[in-house]
């Protein structure tokens, strides 16, 4: 079993530099012109590290030693095809598991 | 004087009840995220502080999925900030929204703000141009006031009761099912596609620089090339 470093740093500076982001205009920068180009970072940014965290777990799951897993897949799949269709994230979840647990359970 | 906190309260109320259909989801996502918290090695105590001070979700997965992988403090914070980026955009929105409002009582906006509260306010405004700052500080917090409760308690549920999940049941991939579930809202015009699309490629062909610095390296990329997609577009269009 190999420790992972200590969470606590972690916790306490998430905390505090999500603290500070809510704050940063409305409660220090105040109302100054933003940046175009520094808008349009932001309007990316979440779209543009989420899909490539979850890439390798979804091809490649540590669950299956690496192999690639048809029922990961699949409910992968319908998680993303589902938000997509209803744009409702809950739906999309319950989607997701849903169909992971039908390929565990039922076709396999 | 007494006008003001009448319409604070008034704002309160409605705030409240405009969010309590969001109960429904901010619910089952903290009961996700203390059972994943609980799957990753997080004790109770580490996984309820981390809930109650951050109240972010998407961050909260991030943060314990790259220390899950021994990702090094300064990139876990710097990859989990970055998803709560978005919330600078809100703050920014926010000094119109709000204009008006106190110093001291700016500073619990530091905390109160989530995705939810800030797309009604961002409705009300809209609707209501008139409305005082009193009424729409009040109609933000009561938003807050009716979803924070259950987004610690079921994060706290999920915590006690995630360890007694049987290994059959793949909770492993719960985190990926709940990050593509957010994703797919989130892709709303070309420029998002090309940043998800791009995201994937960059962290695939990344995933072996050390220190998980690839999938920063990636994000850094994806938006350049999203930005670029959105300036492009807009010139064709002219």
């Amino acid at each position: 079993m190999i420790a992972n470093p200590d969470i606590w740093p972690i916790i306490i500076g998430l905390g505090i530099g999500t603290y500070l982001i809510r704050l940063s205009f409305f409660g220090i920068i105040g109302d100054r012109p933003i940046p175009l180009w520094f808008e349009r970072a932001l309007k990316y940014v979440g779209v543009a590290i989420l899909p490539g965290l979850i890439a390798p777990w979804v091809l490649w799951p540590d669950a299956t030693n690496g192999e690639p897993d048809p029922a990961r897949l699949a409910a992968a799949f319908v998680a993303l095809a589902v938000g997509l269709l209803t744009r409702n994230v809950l739906w999309a979840i319950l989607a997701g598991f849903g169909t992971l647990y039908l390929f565990i359970f039922v076709v396999v | 004087m007494s006008n003001d906190l009448a319409t604070f309260k008034s704002g309160i109320k409605m705030g409240m009840r405009d969010a309590a259909p969001f109960i429904l989801v901010v619910a089952p996502f903290g009961l996700l995220f203390g059972v994943i918290g609980t799957e990753a090695g997080l004790n109770l105590l580490e996984t309820m502080t981390m809930t109650v001070l951050v109240i972010a979700g998407a961050a909260q997965f991030t943060a314990v999925a790259l220390w899950e992988e021994n990702a090094p403090t300064v990139v876990v914070l710097l990859t989990a900030l970055a998803v709560n980026l978005r919330m600078a955009m809100y703050s920014a929105a926010l000094v119109k929204h709000l204009r008006g409002t106190p110093r001291a009582l700016r500073f619990f906006v530091g905390y109160s703000m989530v995705d939810q509260n800030f797309a009604l306010l961002d409705a009300k405004a809209a609707a209501t141009p008139d409305s005082t700052w009193q009424f729409r500080f009040g109609y933000f917090h009561g938003a807050f006031f009716v979803m924070s409760p259950f987004w610690y308690s079921f994060t706290y549920i999920g915590a006690v009761f995630g360890g007694q999940i049987p290994p059959e049941y793949a909770i492993d991939f719960a985190l990926p099912i709940t990050f593509l579930a957010l994703i797919g809202p989130m892709l709303r015009t070309v420029p998002h596609y090309v940043a998800a699309f791009c995201s994937v490629v960059f962290a695939l062909l990344l995933n072996s620089v050390p220190y998980g610095l690839g999938l920063l390296m990636a994000a850094v990329l994806a938006i350049i090339c999203a930005s670029a997609t959105e300036v492009w577009l807009e010139r064709r269009g002219q």
